[in-house]
């Protein structure tokens, strides 16, 4: 029994999970300081395309741009000597592409619910922004970025359409948990698929587990 | 110089607010007194940096906080402007004593010190270790105050600061206001649209009707004498119609099918009279009948019986108001034949201020 592929989706949806967690609150944050209308609804546009669009065509977006005779790869490869596409790396930048909308629009809308007249409180009392955003904003949007959270790294873990794009499928490299399943039964090894999806389920179940408790204790308060 | 000068105009959805007044450091509070609607937050908002006025300028103690033609807009937190907020806005997952603490500024001792000095002021020290969600509308009232006075501003603006409370409460909870209010040492600024607060804690107001003032001075002044129309609606006058001046001291009133007499002489701009419900003066049918100036003989429409007090209607649509206990000892509660207006209790008006 191969384990790797459990090993390299922990790996990848950790490593994934932790980018997009502050990469979606940053991105949240600069959204709302946009002032003008158009340019904020086309920039939220953007980065929730992933979300819409199937990960195939994600895949094919990042293939593009990281390929190794693309631009971006070739100027990681010549200026960090870091060949992306079809490596491990490409697995965390597909899983933190497709997960990134949720934990984005996660965080914007926990940002929104909080009530200005906290930050104009803030304000008047002389609070630096800084002070504001981590004494006031995060704490009290805090239930819902971690409920983001959870949701982006469920996301990440089950990725499969762009991973298989930009990152392929090479056993011990590139193959996730997903991938795996894919491939057994490719192989007509329902058995090895099977026991790769029990670990697949009892992780998601308990990813609902922590989410339900972070919902739950948001009700209580 | 000392004080508060504003001269601001901002585009609002449904009007333009244009607000120009003055307050110094020893006119006690003043208010803004207006209906919902009619502008007063914002102005306090724009005040604070809040929102930004399209034009104008804001002085404090003779520094420029907004200046359109210089383009000097300064920040909200350089302002030290107290702002008590209508929900009182408290940091909901900081205790009590967070919430004051966070908002001094200084040293660690100087954070403690002030900290303990307004809890202790405003009487909410056992409170000190609670959450804001566990605390009465009241208690949370004074946990808002601590914290904006804590932070030590040059000027205090409080918005509707009672509309969150119970009727019950109200009243104690203002006494302890006034009494801390009257040791701020800065401008203090208050908007209401409830005429009893802003007499009871205004020395000097400002009514505010479609973002522009109508009226303004002391307080007294502007009750007794409101000039405008919109004014002496907000100051809680009930009565109020359109007249026609016949000459120096008589009014037609078609509406009433009545005819008014004064000594005094009649300014040519007054198209409006005002008279408040406990104003007119109850008559019986002989004293009507001797002095027939200035009486309404009364077809009553309806009858509204509150705890202490009695309201009648007439026909005309005008209001009578009268203590109940007045009304049984007086009229042996029956209501009157005819009600007299007293000269001094007409309220000469103008239905559009010119600017």
């Amino acid at each position: 029994m191969d384990m790797t592929p459990i090993l390299i989706s922990c790996r990848t949806a950790g490593a994934a999970g932790i980018i997009t967690f502050f990469a979606g609150i940053a991105a949240a944050k600069l959204v709302l300081a946009i002032r003008r209308d158009w340019f904020r609804i086309l920039v939220d546009g953007i980065l929730t395309l992933p979300l819409v669009l199937p990960p195939t065509v994600a895949g094919f977006f990042l293939l593009y741009l990281f390929g190794v005779k693309r631009p971006l790869g070739r100027f990681f490869l010549e200026y960090f000597g870091v060949k992306i596409a079809f490596s491990w790396g490409a697995t965390v930048l597909a899983a933190v592409v497709i997960s990134f909308p949720l934990m984005y629009r996660s965080a914007r809308g926990a940002f929104e619910q909080v009530d200005e007249n906290l930050i104009f409180a803030g304000r008047t009392l002389g609070l630096s922004e800084w002070t504001i955003f981590w004494k006031i904003l995060i704490p009290g949007a805090w239930p819902g970025i971690v409920s983001g959270g959870v949701l982006a790294f469920a996301r990440g873990l089950g990725e499969f359409g762009a991973t298989a794009m930009i990152a392929g499928n090479i056993a011990g490299k590139t193959r996730t948990l997903p991938l795996a399943i894919y491939s057994e039964v490719a192989a007509g090894s329902m058995e090895r698929a099977g026991v790769y999806v029990w670990i697949i389920v009892a992780i998601s179940l308990l990813i609902v587990g922590v989410w339900n408790l972070t919902v739950l204790r948001k009700r209580k308060r | 110089m000392t004080g508060l000068y504003v001269d601001i105009e901002k585009k609002l959805k449904d009007m333009v607010l244009r607000v120009k007044f003055e307050i110094g450091d020893s006119d006690g509070i003043t208010g803004i007194l207006g209906a919902s609607g009619c502008g007063k937050s914002v102005t306090l908002k724009c005040i604070a940096g809040i929102m930004k006025p399209d034009r104008g300028r804001i002085l404090l103690n003779g520094e420029v906080l907004f200046d359109s033609e210089q383009g000097i807009d300064r920040k909200v937190q350089k302002r030290r402007v107290g702002y008590l907020f209508q929900n009182y806005a408290l940091f909901p997952h900081m205790t009590v004593r967070e919430n004051i603490r966070i908002g001094v500024q200084g040293d660690r001792d100087r954070k403690d010190h002030l900290t303990g000095k307004y809890l202790k002021l405003l009487r909410i020290e056992e409170l000190a270790d609670r959450e804001p969600a566990k605390l009465s509308g009241g208690q949370q009232q004074r946990v808002a105050l601590a914290r904006v006075l804590a932070s030590e501003p040059d000027v205090l603006m409080l918005d509707e600061p009672f509309s969150a409370l119970d009727y019950y409460l109200k009243e104690q909870l203002q006494i302890e206001l006034l009494e801390v209010l009257k040791e701020f040492p800065g401008v203090v600024l208050m908007v209401s649209h409830s005429r009893d607060e802003v007499y009871r804690f205004c020395s000097r107001i400002h009514v505010l009707e479609q973002g522009r003032i109508v009226a303004g001075g002391s307080t007294r002044e502007v009750f007794e004498n409101p000039r405008a129309v919109a004014a002496a609606k907000l100051t809680g006058c009930k009565n109020i119609v359109p007249v026609k001046r016949l000459d120096g001291h008589r009014l037609e009133i078609p509406d009433w099918s009545l005819r008014l007499t004064l000594e005094r002489e009649i300014p040519d701009w007054v198209d409006c009279i005002g008279i408040r419900a406990h104003a007119l003066i109850p008559v019986t049918k002989a004293e009507a009948e001797e002095d027939r100036r200035n009486v309404i003989a009364c077809n009553w429409d309806k009858l509204l019986e509150d705890p202490f007090e009695v309201t009648g209607i007439l026909q005309e649509g005008i209001w009578w108001k009268m203590s109940k206990e007045r009304w049984k000892r007086e009229l042996g509660g029956r209501m009157p034949e005819h009600l007299r207006f007293p000269e001094r209790s007409i309220l000469l008006l103008q239905s559009e201020l010119s600017k």
